[in-house]
């Protein structure tokens, strides 16, 4: 069934209009800071749990099994259906959402700061025992400075998963720019979905950016300079002991 | 519990049966057009940047507005399963292009080399050698594309169309329990499987690389 051909203008018209950006009651702006609110403070609350356990783990090697498998068993669990689930448990409220939205966001936390600390070169922890390092500070002077780029890349995906999974929450009673995408679809008011929908793309995005901004700040330079180094030493220069190489691999620009 | 599975079996598979094509068919469109795309990005390699950086903003749009603006940009029903389809389908290809891409350049260098002073054609290069090379790299993007695919289908369900988030749907209006741990156990369940059954082909297709371990 084709799509009824409607003007572009149309759909635009709840994003452009000024009245809904009014500060006062519940207006873009309003949604837009409780969509942040909720995404931040279950980010924050999840990597207060994920962060210490990932790191004991990883350190230690205790429990590997568990951090390997939690991953991959948070990716398969149906977002939707934990929302739903907590619901129906314990009722229409933030408290349920956000417990849900903590439960989706702990996995790829914890797995990824497991990942990292594993990925560390055992030399460099030798080295840091070596010098006098007690195990505290081998953890958060050696291994975590080099670990972080994982580390970071997990908060980074459950950032997105929250800020996503926070918008589906909307149909379960929770603020934020969800509530324009669900009560529009419930009104038939479709400019207002699109106007929800665009939003909270945009946001994301931005959230995306923005953390990836913090990342190059926090991440040693050292640290990021080695990886950049491996990766342009396989992009385009195939083998830097063979000076007479060719610059491009013969096969693929053959 | 059981009382309900055995009232709803026709709901319940007809509702598992749209759940595994809604959530395999993108997975499938998304590897047919990540292949050319990565192998396009390390032909041209100024291509590359871009292409991670569409995949990365495409990647981090949530589902849900996805398949409410997918409508506006071409011609599918809001309602439409053809919307979900395509709505996925970007996610996979976003995810798998990227892999893709990163597969056919962790090969590159000596093996390719080796191929080329062996009298190897590009084309059978690249069949032959490269792609063989690139597949546990690519099958671990596929398995990370399929599971995720499988949870978020559900989401449809907010429009109308989730396979079995119907199942969450309808528990969250009767307050009913039993639909909803149905419905998470079997995505749970079919992501197992599927994941299962991609290890199972690659152990199949690249026996090489269980060849040191005996």
């Amino acid at each position: 069934m084709p799509a009824p051909v409607v003007p572009m203008l149309n759909y635009f018209a709840y994003l452009f209009d000024g009245g809904h950006w009014s500060l006062a009651g519940e207006g873009i702006p309003d949604r837009l800071l409780q969509h942040i609110a909720y995404t931040l403070v279950t980010l924050a609350i999840s990597a207060v749990i994920a962060l210490p356990v990932g790191l004991f783990i990883g350190h230690t090697n205790r429990g590997a099994f568990l951090a390997i498998n939690i991953g991959n068993a948070g990716r398969s669990l149906p977002t939707f259906g934990l929302l739903s689930l907590m619901v129906v448990l314990v009722g229409i409220g933030t408290l349920p959402v956000i417990v849900a939205l903590v439960v989706l966001a702990v996995p790829p936390i914890l797995a990824s700061t497991y990942a990292g600390l594993r990925s560390v070169d055992r030399s460099a922890v030798d080295a840091a025992i070596g010098m006098g390092m007690r195990p505290i500070q081998v953890l958060f002077r050696a291994e975590v400075p080099m670990a972080l780029p994982l580390i970071v890349s997990g908060l980074r995906s459950a950032l997105l998963q929250v800020c996503a999974t926070a918008t589906v929450a909307a149909y379960v009673g929770l603020g934020g720019l969800g509530r324009l995408l669900i009560d529009g679809l419930s009104t038939n008011d479709y400019p207002q979905v699109f106007a929800g929908a665009v939003l909270v793309a945009v946001l994301a995005v931005l959230l995306d950016l923005l953390s990836a901004a913090v990342e190059r700040a926090v991440v040693s330079p050292g640290v990021r300079e080695r990886s950049v180094r491996r990766t342009r030493w396989r992009r385009a220069r195939p083998d830097p002991t063979n000076e007479d190489a060719p610059t491009s691999p013969v096969g693929i620009s053959g | 519990m059981i009382a309900y599975i055995q009232g709803n079996q026709a709901r319940i598979l007809s509702d598992l049966g749209q759940h595994v094509w809604l959530s395999l068919l993108p997975v499938l469109v998304g590897v047919v057009l990540a292949l050319p795309a990565g192998y396009l990005t390390v032909r041209y390699r100024w291509l590359y940047q871009p292409v991670v950086n569409l995949g990365g903003i495409l990647y981090s749009v949530p589902s849900l507005a996805l398949f409410v603006v997918i409508p506006a940009i071409i011609p599918v029903g809001t309602l439409s399963p053809l919307n979900i389809v395509v709505a996925l389908s970007v996610y996979s290809f976003a995810l798998l292009a990227r892999t893709v891409a990163d597969a056919l350049i962790s090969v590159q260098g000596e093996t390719t080399w080796a191929a080329a002073a062996m009298g190897f054609r590009p084309l059978r290069q690249l069949f032959g050698v490269e792609l063989p090379m690139a597949l546990p790299v690519m099958m671990a993007g596929l398995r990370v594309a399929t599971v995720s695919n499988i949870s978020l289908v559900s989401v449809g369900a907010i429009i109308g169309v989730g396979g079995l988030g119907d199942l969450f749907t309808r528990g969250l209006q009767l307050s009913y329990l039993a639909p909803i741990i149905v419905g998470i156990v079997l995505s749970v369940l079919l992501a197992a499987v599927c994941d299962s059954g991609i290890v199972l082909v690659q152990r199949w297709l690249t026996p090489w690389t269980r060849a040191g371990a005996r």
